[in-house]
């Protein structure tokens, strides 16, 4: 091959490589991209209806329910404001407690109670997920603005 | 193609990337300052450990300067702190204890065998108090002032470091 | 006393570190060989100082002295004494010390090792392998002081983070450490090449056995993490495309790309600005891991406990390296013309592919991983990406890269022939489609992620065999063959057996979350479960529930698992400890959930077959790297050089 056919063939293979992957980039955004909600904004509908998405914020002290084949739960998730109620079948963070902060991972039903496919807890018991701790933020700088 | 250009590429990526990164840094501060601060402290009416017949609420406080150590039995960063709170007791800081969601009821044997360097310590069993402050851990002091309001909010144990630079000058400036 | 001399030995280092800098580089530059003669000293000395702060770290931490901070959070007067050894790199101070002692221990290696390299070569790689050095020294120093005192002194400690309370954890960070740190070599002997202007195949071969030591480091140490949390979560996952997991895989990516593209310059000469470019990127990636994961820019389940000011000296110092190498090398690199010819279909081509698609693998997994951050930072949401984006772009990505895996170590350089090729792998594509579609039916399920990777496994393994017997063709033994060429087989052989791991555990595990009292029994994959009940023991420092079955095969004899529900002394943390049967063709796993009612559990169950096949290969791949890295040729060639 001539040199300047080599470099055609290089460039050729080059883009059709970068195209690929930005194909499989897109498509993989477009479908697994995970937003987060806290629970107020939750209850003012900017959580989508159709796709899973993120919840956080404290769990709700004696909000915690197990069904009678204790394998499905039941527990609220609250930035202080606002509460979601939750539900999940299977077992949770060894550090997932009440009044703790955790996140939520799942979608919401069409009669108010968001079901989980995943439960995260961090992993060392003096801090929060960074998303429930902020979500209690916006709830509690919302709050005292309201109450001036 | 300038040969030139293209070497400068994995610089240009570079640049890109540090400066979301320097973004990124300050856009999630560790230290949250509390939405509580300038504000009035949240009002309450709690029981003294031990004691269901004395009622406190922050009312009484009015008129002076005073620190509210959320702290709990099994937290550990509590009782590090808990020999400097012995010494600031000593000093004449007023502390107000609430003692958060401590379902075992150790906290009067703990101060009765550490002391104790609370004027009152109150019982939050199930943690409300502690919400209505965005309590989101163990141990957490609020500074209050004379007018109610509360000054500063300290997230994590007081050593005596956080003491002189921190929470020593704001009492100074409150009690003026 | 303890804790002020390591403060002190480290202050030592650090005036070390900057005279090892300096001097040798000016040097260098000016061709004083005196000032150049100051390296090796100096990298020695520098070593030895932070070898002593080290030991001074670790004896506080056995000596249980609380009045160090460091030491009251990350310890405990009941902790076990090996984890108060481990707990001195357990947190963020001890950690970033650690990366300081094992770059001290590469930089000395280096001094010891390059007898052979031209001085002014020498001087310079030591000389910029002690401005790294300088840099995490001052990191330790003024942010993140190890030795700071705790007044007034605690009782106690807090104890060490259960979760790093595990064997896994006493060798992960120093092999994870290993690899990172150990780019540096390649990093600095590509900075040396382009402040010297010479970069040639002499520059490559001294590199290579750095990186693939380095590289083999790196793949023991992502595998130690990967095996910890298997057995330590207790939810049986072994990769989660976590953040703080891509920041260590990335490297890795990296720093397999260059292994490969160092061996074309080696051979050939060909592709030096790309192979400089990738050591850079090599290096530049562990430090971005590094600021990662101690920035807390990035939300993470393991994630340390983080600080805005040291996350901004080390982005700083990451600007100052990675920003002023990439500037160098875009004024010195188009210099660097690779004239050597290679046709369409040949070695070096089937490596530029390897490269092209490394690379796009690993720009797929730094965007994924920093997507949450360039959105939050733009005010657009918060968002988290995660495991199925990841598998999504990066398992198609790497099918062209496995196959060309069989290939490559077949095809001839400068150019070979296609239609050949086609003809010495015909059956080798047979026997793959035929184990592509044998495994997953004989499996029970035909499952086409597991057809596509069994098939490419059995096809790079075929390749394998294939690249022996060519090499055995005209006689010799298997002795005989270099330990570069066993290294690579090796290696790729074990990538085979690691792909049969992942797709069969991904493929066919199961798993049943079940409420369990005394004596019921669960059914999972052809085992039956039964719970004998949950007795209290009392550990060193923690006490635990712990549950007792009986598992019951379909076929052969029954045996005993027990699982474990902690609760630590310290903080009250609760940790599951799972039970786990190892077998080559199964793990049997299981984790006690929670206390429903008294004696009666939630429990969960695991079936995980061929995931044992995935630490194994790592291990492969690992020892596949060390003993290329030992292949003689280094060392008569630099010999040889020398005696010129």
């Amino acid at each position: 091959m001539k040199p300047r056919h080599k470099k055609l063939l290089a460039i050729t293979v080059g883009v059709a490589v970068l195209g690929i992957v930005v194909a499989l980039v897109l498509n993989a955004f477009s479908s697994n991209l995970v937003f987060f909600f806290s629970p107020t904004e939750v209850v003012q509908g900017k959580a989508p209806k159709d796709r899973a998405f993120r919840i956080g914020g404290l769990v709700e002290m004696g909000s915690v329910q197990r069904s009678a084949d204790g394998m499905t739960l039941r527990f609220k998730v609250t930035d202080t404001a606002e509460s979601i109620a939750v539900t999940y079948q299977g077992v949770l963070p060894d550090l997932f407690k009440e009044g703790k902060g955790a996140v939520a991972e799942g979608r919401m039903g069409a009669d108010g109670l968001f079901t989980a496919s995943t439960v995260l807890a961090k992993h060392d018991e003096n801090y929060m997920p960074p998303e429930a701790a902020s979500a209690i933020e916006q709830a509690q700088k919302a709050k005292a603005t309201l109450k001036e | 193609m300038n040969k030139r250009l293209i070497m400068l590429l994995p610089l240009a990526v570079f640049v890109v990337l540090a400066l979301f990164l320097g973004k990124g840094l300050f856009l999630n501060p560790r230290e949250v300052p509390s939405p509580f601060i300038g504000r009035p402290a949240p009002q309450f009416a709690l029981a003294e450990v031990g004691n269901p017949a004395r009622s406190f609420s922050p009312k009484e406080m009015l008129g002076k300067v005073w620190m509210l150590n959320v702290w709990a039995p099994w937290c550990v960063s509590c009782r590090q702190e808990h020999g400097v709170l012995m010494q600031l007791k000593d000093q004449g800081v007023v502390i107000v204890g609430l003692n958060w969601k401590d379902k075992d009821r150790e906290a009067a044997e703990l101060m009765a065998r550490m002391g104790t360097p609370y004027v009152i310590n109150l019982e939050d069993l199930d943690g409300r108090v502690g919400i209505d402050y965005g309590v989101t851990g163990t141990p957490e002091t609020f500074l209050i002032d004379k007018q109610g309001i509360i000054r500063y909010k300290q997230t994590g144990p007081i050593n005596a470091e956080v003491w002189t630079e921190k929470l020593e000058p704001r009492m100074k400036e409150m009690a003026k | 006393m303890i804790p002020e001399l390591g403060f002190f030995a480290l202050i030592l280092a650090l005036s070390l570190a900057i005279i090892q800098s300096v001097l040798p580089l000016i040097g260098a530059q000016t061709g004083n060989a005196r000032f150049m003669a100051v390296a090796r000293p100096a990298a020695r000395a520098q070593f030895l100082f932070v070898v002593l702060a080290y030991a001074c770290l670790v004896t506080s931490f056995l000596l249980n002295d609380f009045s160090v901070r460091n030491v009251a959070t990350n310890s405990f007067s009941q902790l076990p004494a090996v984890y108060r050894f481990t707990a001195s790199w357990g947190s963020h101070e001890g950690s970033m010390l650690l990366w300081t002692l094992i770059l001290a221990f590469w930089t000395m290696a280096v001094s010891v090792l390059s007898r052979r390299l031209p001085e002014d070569m020498a001087a310079r790689v030591i000389g910029i392998m002690g401005l790294i050095s300088v840099g995490f020294l001052s990191f330790s120093i003024f942010t993140s002081n190890p030795f700071e005192r705790l007044l007034p002194v605690p009782m106690d400690g807090r104890d060490l983070n259960p979760l790093l309370q595990d064997p896994g954890m006493v060798l992960h960070p120093p092999m994870l450490y290993m690899g990172y740190v150990g780019f540096s070599v390649a990093f600095a002997f590509a900075i040396a090449a382009l402040l010297s202007g010479k970069l040639d195949a002499a520059w490559a071969r001294w590199s290579r056995p750095w990186t693939t030591v380095a590289w083999g480091f790196l793949t023991a140490g992502i595998a130690l993490g990967s095996w910890w949390a298997y057995v330590e979560l207790g939810w049986g996952g072994w990769w989660f495309w976590d953040p703080t997991e891509n920041a260590s895989f990335m490297p890795w990516l990296a720093g397999t790309a260059l292994i490969h593209s160092l061996a074309v310059t080696e051979k050939r000469g060909v592709f030096k600005a790309w192979t400089v470019l990738l050591a850079i990127t090599a290096f530049s990636l562990s430090l971005l891991g590094t600021f990662l994961v101690r920035s807390g820019v990035l939300s993470s389940v393991h994630a340390f406990a983080t600080d805005p000011s040291r996350g901004a000296f080390i982005l700083g110092f990451l600007a100052v390296v990675v920003g002023g190498s990439l500037l160098l090398f875009a004024l010195r690199a188009p210099a660097m013309a690779s004239g050597t010819r290679f046709s369409a279909f040949s070695r070096e081509s089937l490596l530029l592919m390897n490269n092209v698609v490394l690379v796009s693998a690993l720009g797929s997994v730094l965007l994924g991983t920093l997507y949450p951050l360039f959105l939050d930072a733009l005010g657009m949401g918060k968002i988290s990406v995660g495991a199925p984006y990841f598998n999504a772009v990066f398992v198609p990505l790497m099918v062209p890269a496995l196959f060309l895996m069989a290939v490559g170590p077949l095809t001839r350089w400068k150019g070979a022939s296609l239609p050949e090729m086609v003809v010495r792998l015909r059956i080798a594509f047979v026997v793959a489609i035929v184990a592509a579609v044998a495994v997953p039916l004989a499996a029970g399920e035909f499952k086409p992620w597991v057809s596509v990777s069994v098939g490419l496994a059995v096809w790079i393994a075929y390749g394998v065999a294939l690249g022996f017997r060519e090499r055995l063709k005209h006689g010799g033994s298997l002795r005989s063959l270099p330990r570069g060429f066993w290294g690579m087989q090796l290696a790729h052989l074990s990538m085979a057996i690691g792909i049969v791991g992942m797709a069969m555990v991904s493929g066919y595990e199961d798993q049943r979350n079940v409420k369990m009292a005394v004596g019921d029994t669960a059914q999972l994959a052809g085992y039956t479960f039964t719970f004998k009940g949950v007795e209290v023991i009392e550990g060193p420092n923690y006490r635990a529930a712990r549950g007792h079955l009986t598992v019951h095969p379909e076929s052969g004899s029954d045996f005993a698992l027990s699982a474990e529900k902690r609760i630590y002394n310290a903080g009250g943390m609760p940790m599951t400890e799972a039970g786990i049967d190892y077998g080559v063709f199964r793990d049997i796993y299981v984790a006690m959930g929670e206390e429903i009612e008294p004696q009666v559990w939630t429990v969960q169950l695991f079936y995980k077959p061929f995931i044992d096949w995935l630490w194994f290969a790592a291990g492969m791949m690992a020892l596949g790297g060390f003993l290329a890295a030992s292949d003689r040729r280094y060392r008569v060639a630099l010999k040889a050089k020398d005696a010129a």
